[in-house]
């Protein structure tokens, strides 16, 4: 049962996705039948995570085919912890979408579901081509998303981040035909054991191969120097694209951890990867700690802190160590939930004050200041990583996962901390604090209303939860990091499938049985 | 055969390159067209390059037919490929009627972060 379970966060989507297009333009209907399928998908997720934690991580082989000739879908504790931060930030945008976003251009739904689909099997599958298919699906998907709502500017961000994204999807071709003629399979675990037997005068091949991998997921997690598309794609998409957004550079820090850790963690590139990605890790931090002192709007500014969020993940990712990758596990729940609240929140309050929208100045008062306000509090708190919410929490555990060896990484995640907290409380003091008349404008107290802050105050109210819960949270996001780091029982999850490994006659008698 | 295949693809890559790095959208979306037939012959030739090999048919040795699975997977990315410039030429389209102007960096109002209020709302 739960072997078919593995699949259903890809399949559940991808279905209603087209059930949407084939349902019409009722969008009362595909409201309900979107909120309803991303919900159950969030449940989904959940009864992954709980199934998983017995350590061995369920393997669903699609016809039952060998693991190396056939596609499988992978879920360990590594991939449902994932699953479930995609499905309930999913659940909050659409939520918020279905308040009136969702009018402004067909087929809003649909696409969501495909994005989600594509994150999905992004986070689930086991070998390299289908991740590359599903980039591809979570992409285009977001390229169609990123115009919802038509305009200049949109289809501006939307050339660049397109353009950027196919040359991305040659440069993962590329590197994957290198690596499949040096192995010749593209199964992540059979991988792991053909490459740690790279004979000498592939190595260079490999290396290759794996580097020009890693600046695809690179160029996705929008890690330094390719950073420059995220803050203008995320700053022109619509909030809950935006808040979807959020989730699709985690995608990238995720394919680093699980490609790096497992395919190239015992194979001679294992010390050119690891070089590579701590460096650009922290400089993508420093770079996004910069960008959210500067942004003249909120949800400009809550597009930096999703880029440091991101380069905080990744730099936990980059020490490819139980200890410090789990900490970053546990901080990249409740900080991408955070910054997807933000979207929401920014979006939101433009609304209620009226034609200043969220630039961050003085206005006239906002009706509801005090809730729009506390909301704010609780994400910047979280987003910052000051105590006692959990993005404190994740980044504490970071650090001490990462010990005194690493001096560079706490200064940097310190500094850009406090970078962050002088961002924040500024821009919170300009717009709640700087009122320039004390009455508010009369038209504008229907945005302003408790229905508006819905789906940001259940992000908040699950971040807020997670404080109380994270010794469960720190023990799974450890065990999860470990496992993935030294991948024994991913390796003896996935390999024994079909028989194991065995010459290419064997798979043609094994064909003809069938 | 292997020295004209690699060179067709060193060319095709190369103008495929220069194009996408020009200033208007056209070029660009002729630079992707021949960057991904470089793509596809370089999945195509990770396979091995065999004359006169047969698919993968029981009856022939495993050593003497073709690689299927290069095959498979440049199916997939020509189809993904075909897409991906579809909708990118319907891009670079509705950017030249919204702002008249073919240039990739075409600069419409707000720029540089800064969206009119009302857009934003």
């Amino acid at each position: 049962m739960t072997a078919h379970l593995v699949a259903a966060p890809f399949l559940l989507p991808a279905i209603t996705a087209c059930a949407l297009i084939v349902a019409g333009h009722r969008l009362a209907w595909q409201r309900a039948l979107s909120i309803a399928s991303t919900a159950l998908l969030l449940v989904v997720a959940v009864a992954l995570l709980v199934a998983v934690d017995d350590g061995t991580p369920r393997v669903l082989a699609f016809g039952a085919w060998p693991a190396f000739v056939g596609i499988v879908f992978v879920a360990d504790r590594l991939s449902a912890l994932m699953l479930v931060m995609a499905a309930g930030v999913g659940l909050a945008a659409v939520v918020h979408a279905s308040r009136g976003a969702d009018a402004r251009g067909a087929h809003f739904h649909a696409l969501v579901q495909f994005q989600l689909a594509g994150i999905d099997g992004a986070f689930l599958t086991g070998d390299l081509f289908n991740l590359f298919v599903c980039f591809e699906l979570l992409l285009i998907a977001s390229y169609a998303l990123l115009q919802h709502g038509g305009g200049a500017a949109r289809l501006k961000a939307g050339v660049h981040y397109v353009a950027l994204n196919l040359v991305g999807s040659a440069l993962f071709l590329i590197a994957v035909s290198v690596i499949y003629r040096i192995a010749g399979t593209l199964n992540m675990a059979d991988l792991a054991q053909a490459l740690a037997r790279t004979p000498e005068t592939d190595v260079p091949w490999l290396r290759a191969g794996a580097l020009l991998l890693l600046v695809v997921f690179l160029l996705k997690a929008a890690a330094a120097p390719m950073h420059l598309w995220l803050a203008g794609t995320y700053t022109a998409a619509c909030a809950p694209v935006a808040a979807i957004f959020a989730v699709l550079t985690k995608v990238g820090a995720y394919a680093v951890l699980r490609v790096g850790a497992i395919v190239f963690g015992t194979s001679p590139a294992a010390v050119a990867i690891d070089a590579v990605v701590l460096p650009l890790a922290l400089a993508t931090v420093v770079v996004a700690a910069i960008g959210a002192l500067a942004a003249a709007r909120l949800s400009v500014m809550a597009a930096w802190l999703a880029l440091g969020s991101s380069g905080t993940w990744l730099a936990g990712v980059g020490l490819f160590h139980g200890a410090g990758t789990g900490g970053a596990l546990f901080y990249v729940l409740p900080s991408t939930a955070a910054i997807a609240g933000l979207f929401l929140l920014a979006d939101a309050m433009a609304q209620a004050r009226g034609e200043v929208g969220d630039t961050i100045c003085g206005a006239p008062r906002m009706h509801g200041a005090g809730r729009f306000g506390a909301l704010y509090l609780v994400l910047a708190i979280t987003i910052a990583g000051l105590p006692p919410l959990a993005g404190f929490l994740g980044k504490t555990l970071l650090l001490q996962g990462a010990g005194p060896d690493h001096g560079v990484l706490w200064a940097v995640l310190l500094g850009a901390s406090l970078l962050n907290v002088i961002a924040l409380a500024r821009a919170g003091s300009r717009l709640f604090w700087a009122a320039d008349h004390e009455t508010p404008c009369p038209g504008l107290a229907a945005a302003a209303r408790w229905r508006a802050l819905a789906p940001a105050a259940a992000l908040a109210v699950a971040i807020v939860a997670l404080t109380p819960g994270a010794g469960a949270l720190q023990r799974y996001a450890r065990l999860a990091a470990e496992h993935v780091v030294a991948p024994s029982a991913y390796l003896d999850a996935v390999l024994p499938i079909g028989g194991g490994r065995s010459p290419v006659g064997e798979v043609l008698s094994l064909r003809e049985t069938r | 055969m292997e020295a004209l295949l690699a060179l067709s693809i060193g060319v095709l890559g190369a103008c495929g390159t220069w194009l996408v790095l020009r200033a208007r959208t056209f070029p660009v979306v002729l630079g992707f067209t021949l960057l991904s037939y470089a793509v596809n012959l370089f999945v195509f030739a990770a396979g091995g390059i065999k004359v006169g090999a047969p698919a993968i048919v029981d009856a022939v040795a495993p050593d003497a037919m073709a690689d299927p699975l290069p095959q498979a997977l440049v199916l997939t990315a020509i189809v993904i490929g075909f897409g991906m410039t579809a909708f990118l030429v319907v891009l670079a389209l509705r950017l030249r009627g919204e702002t008249g102007d073919d240039s990739v960096d075409a600069v419409p109002e707000g720029h540089g972060g800064r969206q009119r209020p009302d857009e934003a709302a």
